[in-house]
């Protein structure tokens, strides 16, 4: 403990208290002397680079990180170039940014994660000097170049490179900057002497602060708070002036009446505070500085440094880590001597209660007289959360819950929320875990967040606990941790496939929503197929292998995965895949031995690539199929020589499937062409395409009748399809002689019964008669109905006593014309019946 | 005869909730593009676009022009260009042409794909082979399932069919099961899930996975079972002539998305009329599960009915008439105005149906289902291909002939197959092809030591013995899967009865009692057994792929009383008919249940066919 009498809480103009947060673990020989130091915020590791400037290669400098307790996390030798500044980034991932411009990323146990460049303006007029900020748009890097000039990354992850205008007038390294976030935007504020400059994209803007004393010639130091909002500026005269960073308003001015320079400055103020207060820190001097004229002032036994935070600031030595933050609001009225605030008289009842006095009774009538109970539970609460000393915070919480007994309404969710948070909070502060974290930070920081902390410090067992604890979703709580442990798990070198399949599998069971994909990726980016192929097999969504089996080159895998889980889409990509990875018989072979990616492909390939459909049905001598492309591609062709030799590539693909009919089809069909391409030329009718039976209308239709015979006789027209098309083509003509001629020619093979109708059909009664007696006896009937010869229908159904036909002829009888006719056919009609 | 109201049916659930749940996504999607855009649109969405968001809505979202995609170049000044298609490669070929065309022509566009269901990778791989991917922005409208009427669900998707059952692409199996998921997740789980099918098993599959992803919700379910049902496993039905009111102004006038174009000869006027036929309209609810002989009938008593209520007028006074014209004339109007288009669409109907052709093809399929005269039948499909009465219909004959008697005789086949040819050209030996490869149409194989021998007696007698000795051979030799499944099941009600088609006794009546649906009556088996055990003769042969798991916890299995656990939701993957959507009717109103229809598209035995053909692509 370096000053006595700061542990208790005392009153000047600001409340302040410090806490001892822990007594470092290392052992550091000349503690922060010489040290390049940097520390994470909210309680994150500190990283420590001994001996930087020596460039000599036998005495390399050690860079280690420890814990905020001061436990070693990593140390190793520093082998690349002069380190100008550590930093960290808000995932906790240390930057080392190096006199050339090149930053180093190295994750918290001293892994080697990535490198980039700052530009090659800053490699080549090296570094000057640089900070590492954050802003809501993640950890960014400020450097000052050699040549005087300002870049700007604001996001590591996303690296864009902002090269800042020049500063108009500047000489040398500018006594102090800092860089702002504001209007979404990063800013970088300079002095040069006495002047203030602000620099964006775009322009350099010379600004001055409102009241700022006259007598200081020059700014030596500044700062910004926490959340950007403000801004302190220390001048040569040693006054200090706070204000908000958009030096639109001035808070206060305070005479530090130390005029050398310090060695760090920063805010030390929580959130909605109305007072400002900054520390500025000497050697061996710390002063706070607030709205009074007096400063608050401590002695440092050692070489400090500042790690400025949300509520508060961290004071880093040697041996000790302290918290250095204003008094909460809750605390102060509780633990304020004499407060007769009703937290504190609830905490004085409950230590009555304790002692079994009546004095707690008083107490508590105190309070209940003013109906402030419910506000004296909650201060006990909030100032519960903010007590560091489990002691402090169960005395707190137990005055709470008493007072709780006397409230019939009082809502349990902050009492109870509050001890769940504490119980977490208590854990992590724990020497071994050492993440010093207040009430406030572990709220704004969320459990998330602090899960993920633990996670990369593989502090496993303790993230599951908490998230148990906490009853966190599983998805986003148990299940993400345990994935976290396989990803590390599966790095292990030491041990074989079997086991860690094994290890993981065991432990992943039961949990849900776990990505066995992203696991089998980080163990083939280690190098281990063998052991990624393995945990894809507890992998339960396809979807999920596929991609990771393609990356790893085991396609026929990837294939058949593919075609398991019926995901149509997902076939696809795997196919085109292959298309392009493998040769084109490799890729034909396999697709041969999967018939859905198969069929796939060909579709594909009907729209895209007709040749490659081609060769596949090629390569799997699919004669049949080749036939019906040809045929297929010779309609769509319009030259009548192109088509003829493509049905003739047809008729070869056929002949070799052994399919005889559609050879000779295809065949006949040639022949067709070329006769209807030669009678196009000779008659100038237009034939070429139509069916045979279309043609044949189409000839018999311009009297072309010798012609059509022809084709009758070549092709093998059946009589009935010939008959019905000439019947048809002549009675269309009304060429009634000529049809008389044609059914007398021979026997017709389509009957008569047809010429009845067809003549009907062209209004021809008397044509259609002479036909009549020619129609077979069972179409007799039918015959003389359609030409309307009531008589006659009635005699042959009567003539062939089919009670069927009878009853056709007498539907169609009327009542009034055919009288006679209806007995007679009913009467006949009878006897059919009975017989 | 008319059921306004079923007896004691259980409510359906509210569908137009998926209406306005892909309206809203959709003007999302459009929103992402702000600005003037021109909008193209395939083709066949335009009819299911226009049940989502009228012109007016996307008017409203700054469409400023709508274009349908006819995969030609186009003429269109505005600066942003957003497509509205199916996954399709041809159509995102020619979207990349354009973009490259307007790239050579130095000309800057914004261009949106917006594909609807889903997006495919093969799409994605054409954009990045044309070189656009880059260019061009693309979202996914999830515009699974349009309710076309209170039961029947639809996904429009009629290629469907051909993608999944002729050429083995399964990518619309995850589409299908997205759209049972979104049911789910909108309407509650299911208890009970039946099917049959390979497609049926991989639907259900695809959908279980999301099921199994996505979160757990407990609800009361709003239906009761599902049956999931392969098309290739009833192809006989769609392939019959439909009778039944509804299913035959689907086969005359062909319905498109829920509506209807009647033309000059029903409007009696000289313009045609859409009108969209659903339960709201209050006369084509009572005809269209009707067998088409009683529609007539009932047309005009409706008539009469309808005169009754206007002569209500005489004699009333000044404050009757009021009420009269305030109440009641806008009703009688519409009502007037409906009835006059089906009295003229049946009209028309009759004119075509009634003739001599349609009888005799009717009673050539009923032999065909019966087994019976099939010589004659044969004779009778080749007078049909020789006079060129119908390609599609000569066809569906011969299809139909070929699954009933399991294949054809090779000679009959080859015969058959080349006067096609003759009649409608080479180019249907791809047809042919197709449809063998679907087992539709189908030559015998293992019957050939058989034709030997009939030809062989063919030479000994004459003509009609052969057709004779060859029914009787083909009944010996080979056991057919339809004859078979038709006995088991009593498919076909014994010839002879007399079916009164007024007063239907069970499904059969939708083909005029001469057949009752495969599909609709393996539903019907399965949900009486609860399962399929007793059904296994029947599953073999249909080839199996038969399943049936319990879906809901125990505690639905305690509400078994409540409504939703009546209506039963049927998915037809591959298009269904009218017909079995009326005989599902039928069958709901006989057990008291309501079933919901869902299929991938409306089908009919032309539209069945026409998609395997191969003069498109």
């Amino acid at each position: 403990m370096s000053l006595k009498p700061l542990d208790v809480h005392f009153k000047v103009h600001l409340d302040l208290k410090k806490i001892e947060l822990y007594e470092m673990g290392w052992n550091l020989k000349d503690g922060l002397r010489e040290c390049l130091v940097a520390a994470a915020p909210y309680g994150g590791p500190i990283s420590l680079l001994k001996g930087h400037n020596r460039r000599s290669p036998s005495a390399r400098p050690q860079l280690e990180i420890y814990s905020s307790s001061g436990l070693p996390l990593a140390s190793f030798p520093w082998k690349s170039g002069v380190v100008k500044q550590l930093g960290w980034t808000v995932s906790d991932d240390l930057l080392c940014v190096q006199e050339d411009g090149t930053v180093l990323v190295y994750d918290l146990l001293g892994g080697f994660k990535r490198h980039f460049s700052m530009g090659n303006e800053v490699s080549q007029s090296q570094v000057l000097e640089t900070k590492i900020f954050h802003s809501p748009y993640g950890t960014g890097v400020a450097i000052l170049t050699g040549a005087l000039r300002f870049t700007l990354a604001t996001n590591i992850d996303d690296i864009k490179l902002r090269r800042l205008p020049e500063v108009p007038g500047l000489q040398g390294a500018p006594s102090c900057w800092a860089v702002l976030t504001q209007d979404r935007q990063s800013k970088v504020l300079l002095a040069n002497g006495s002047h203030l400059f602000i620099l964006d994209n775009t322009a350099c803007t010379p600004v001055t602060p409102p009241g700022l004393s006259p007598q200081a010639s020059s700014i030596v130091h500044m700062c910004d708070s926490f959340s950007y909002k403000y801004l302190a500026l220390l001048t040569d005269s040693g006054h200090v002036w706070m204000g908000t960073s958009n030096l639109k308003e001035k808070l206060s001015e305070v005479d530090t009446k130390i005029k050398t320079p310090p060695k760090q400055m920063a805010w030390c103020r929580r959130p909605k505070s109305q007072q400002p207060s900054a520390v500025v820190m000497w050697d061996g001097l710390l002063i706070v500085v607030g709205e009074c004229k007096e400063t608050i002032q401590y002695h440092l036994d050692d070489d400090s440094i500042l790690v400025p935070e949300l509520d508060g600031v961290r004071i880093i030595s040697g041996t000790h880590h302290e918290l250095l933050q204003e008094v909460p609001g809750a605390c102060e009225e509780i633990f304020k001597i004499a407060s007769m605030a009703p937290g504190a008289l609830l905490l004085e009842a409950h230590k009555e209660y304790e002692k079994e006095s009546q004095k707690a009774d008083e107490y508590l009538r105190e309070i209940k007289e003013q109906s402030l109970l419910s506000e004296a539970v909650r201060q006990c609460v909030e100032a519960a959360g903010h007590e560091h000393e489990p002691e402090t915070q169960k005395t707190l919480l137990r005055a709470a819950s008493f007072g709780k007994c006397f409230l019939s309404n009082f809502p349990p969710e902050q009492f109870v929320s509050m001890c769940r948070d504490l119980r977490v909070l208590n854990a992590v502060r724990d020497y071994t875990v050492g993440i010093p974290l207040t009430h406030t930070q572990f709220k704004q920081m969320t459990v998330q967040v602090l899960i993920d902390r633990l996670v990369y410090r593989k502090l496993y067992p303790l993230a599951i606990e908490i998230c148990r604890y906490l009853k966190t979703p599983e998805y986003q709580g148990v299940s993400r941790v345990l994935k976290h442990w396989a990803c590390y798990k599966v790095q292990q070198k030491e041990e074989s496939d079997e086991v860690i399949a094994k290890a993981v599998s065991v432990k992943l069971a039961d949990a849900a929503g776990i990505s066995y994909s992203e696991i089998a990726t980080k163990a083939y980016e280690s190098g281990r197929t063998e052991l990624a192929i393995k945990l894809l097999e507890f992998e339960p969504r396809s979807g999920e292998q596929v991609p990771l089996l393609l990356k790893i080159k085991k396609s026929p895998l990837a294939l058949s995965k593919a075609i398991e889980s019926g995901d149509t889409d997902l076939v696809y990509t795997v196919v085109m895949y292959l298309k392009n990875e493998l040769n084109r018989g490799d890729f034909f072979m396999m697709l041969r031995n999967q018939p859905v990616a198969l069929s796939l492909y060909k579709q594909f390939c009907k729209h895209q690539e007709q040749d490659t459909l081609k060769d596949l049905f090629n390569q799997d001598d699919d004669h049949e199929e080749l036939g019906n492309l040809y045929v297929k591609a010779s309609y769509k062709e319009q030259r009548l020589e192109a088509r003829i030799a493509l049905l003739q590539s047809a008729v070869d693909e056929y002949y070799k499937a052994k399919n005889e009919f559609s050879a000779k089809t295809t065949e006949d069909e040639m022949r067709l062409l070329r006769f209807q391409r030669e009678l196009e030329e000779k008659k100038g009718e237009l034939l070429v395409g139509f069916s045979l039976h279309d043609t044949m209308t189409t000839l018999l239709s311009v009297g072309l009748h010798k012609q059509a015979e022809q084709l009758y006789k070549d092709f093998r027209v059946p009589d009935k399809r010939f008959w019905w098309l000439k019947l048809k083509s002549l009675a269309e003509k009304e060429d009634w002689e000529e049809l008389e001629k044609f059914g007398k020619s021979k026997k017709s093979p389509i009957g008569y019964l047809p010429f009845v109708e067809v003549c009907i059909k062209h209004h021809n009664k008397y044509e259609a008669k002479k036909y009549v007696s020619k129609v077979t006896p069972e179409q007799k009937v039918k015959a003389h109905l359609a030409v309307g010869d009531m008589e006659g229908a009635a005699e042959a159904a009567i003539e062939r006593r089919n009670e069927s036909e009878i009853s056709t002829v007498l539907s169609r009888c009327s009542a009034t014309t055919d009288h006679l006719l209806m007995e007679r056919l009913n009467r006949a009609k009878a006897t059919a019946v009975k017989k | 005869m008319a059921h306004t109201e079923w007896r004691d049916a259980p409510e359906l659930p509210d569908f137009s909730l998926l209406k306005r749940l892909a309206r809203d996504q959709l003007i999302f999607l459009l929103e992402q593009l702000p600005g003037k855009k021109d909008l193209f649109i395939d083709s066949d969405l335009m009819s299911p676009l226009d049940r989502i968001a009228n012109v007016t809505i996307l008017k409203q979202h700054e469409v400023d022009k709508l274009y349908k995609v006819e995969l030609k170049p186009i003429v269109s000044s505005s600066d942003q260009l957003c497509f509205l298609i199916r996954p399709r490669i041809q159509t995102v070929k020619w979207i990349s042409d354009l973009v490259n065309a307007d790239k050579v022509a130095g000309r800057f566009r914004r261009y949106k794909i917006i594909f609807t269901p889903q997006k495919f990778y093969a799409c994605e791989t054409v954009l990045e082979e044309q070189g656009v991917y880059g260019d061009v922005t693309t979202d996914e409208w999830n515009f699974y399932i349009l309710p076309l009427d209170d039961d029947i669900l639809s996904l429009e998707l009629p290629e469907f069919f051909r993608d999944n059952f002729l050429e083995g692409d399964q990518r619309w199996v995850t589409t299908a099961g997205s759209a049972l998921h979104l049911l789910q997740s909108v309407y509650g789980s299911f208890s009970k899930v039946y099917g049959i099918g390979r497609c049926a098993k991989m639907v259900y599959e695809s959908w279980r996975e999301l099921m199994e992803e996505g979160e757990q919700r407990t609800r009361q379910p709003e239906f009761a079972k599902v049956f999931l049902v392969d098309r290739d496993v009833d192809f006989v039905t769609p392939l019959c002539s439909q009778v039944v009111y509804e299913g035959l102004v689907d086969d005359l006038f062909r319905i498109k998305c829920g509506s209807v174009e009647f033309g000059p000869d029903v409007t009696s006027s000289d313009k045609s009329i859409k009108v969209m036929l659903n339960s709201q309209d209050k006369v084509f609810s009572e005809i269209r599960n009707e067998h088409f002989s009683n529609v007539f009938g009932f047309l005009s008593q409706k008539a009469k009915n309808l005169q009754t209520a206007y002569d209500k007028r005489r004699g009333m006074d000044i404050q009757q008439m009021k009420a009269f014209v305030s109440d009641e004339l806008k009703g009688l109007k519409q009502e007037h105005r409906l009835l006059s288009l089906h009295i003229g669409a049946s009209e028309s109907m009759m004119k075509k149906k009634t003739k001599q052709d349609f009888q005799e093809l009717l009673k050539t399929e009923h032999s065909l289902l019966e087994g019976f005269e099939i010589r004659e039948c044969i004779t009778y499909i080749e007078e049909h291909i020789n006079r060129q009465v119908s390609m599609i219909d000569s066809l569906r004959l011969l299809c139909l002939l070929s699954i009933t008697e399991n294949g054809l005789l090779s000679k009959d086949y080859r015969s058959l197959k080349a006067q096609y040819l003759q009649s409608y050209g080479i180019k249907h030996l791809l047809t042919f092809a197709n449809l063998r490869q679907l087992g539709l149409l189908e030559e015998q194989q293992a019957g050939e030591t058989l034709t030997v021998m009939e030809s062989k007696v063919g030479k000994l007698v004459n003509d009609k013995t052969v057709g004779k000795l060859t029914d009787a051979f083909s009944s010996l030799a080979k056991k057919s899967n339809f004859r078979a499944l038709s006995k088991r099941l009593a498919l076909v009600p014994k010839s002879g009865e007399e079916y009164d088609l007024r007063v239907p006794r069970d499904m059969a009546y939708v083909f005029s009692g001469a057949y009752i649906p495969l599909s609709c009556k393996l539903i019907e088996q399965v949900l009486e057994r609860d399962g399929w055990t007793g059904l296994e003769e029947v599953t073999r042969m249909l080839n199996g792929q038969e399943f049936a798991v319990t879906g809901g916890s125990s505690s639905s299995e305690a509400r078994n009383k409540t409504d939703a656990q009546r209506i039963v939701l049927v998915m037809f993957l591959g298009g269904c008919t009218f017909s079995e959507i009326s005989a599902l009717r039928f069958l709901g109103k006989e057990r008291g249940c309501r079933f919901i229809v869902v299929t991938t598209a409306i089908t009919n035995s032309a539209r069945l066919l026409e998609a395997l053909l191969d003069n498109h692509a």
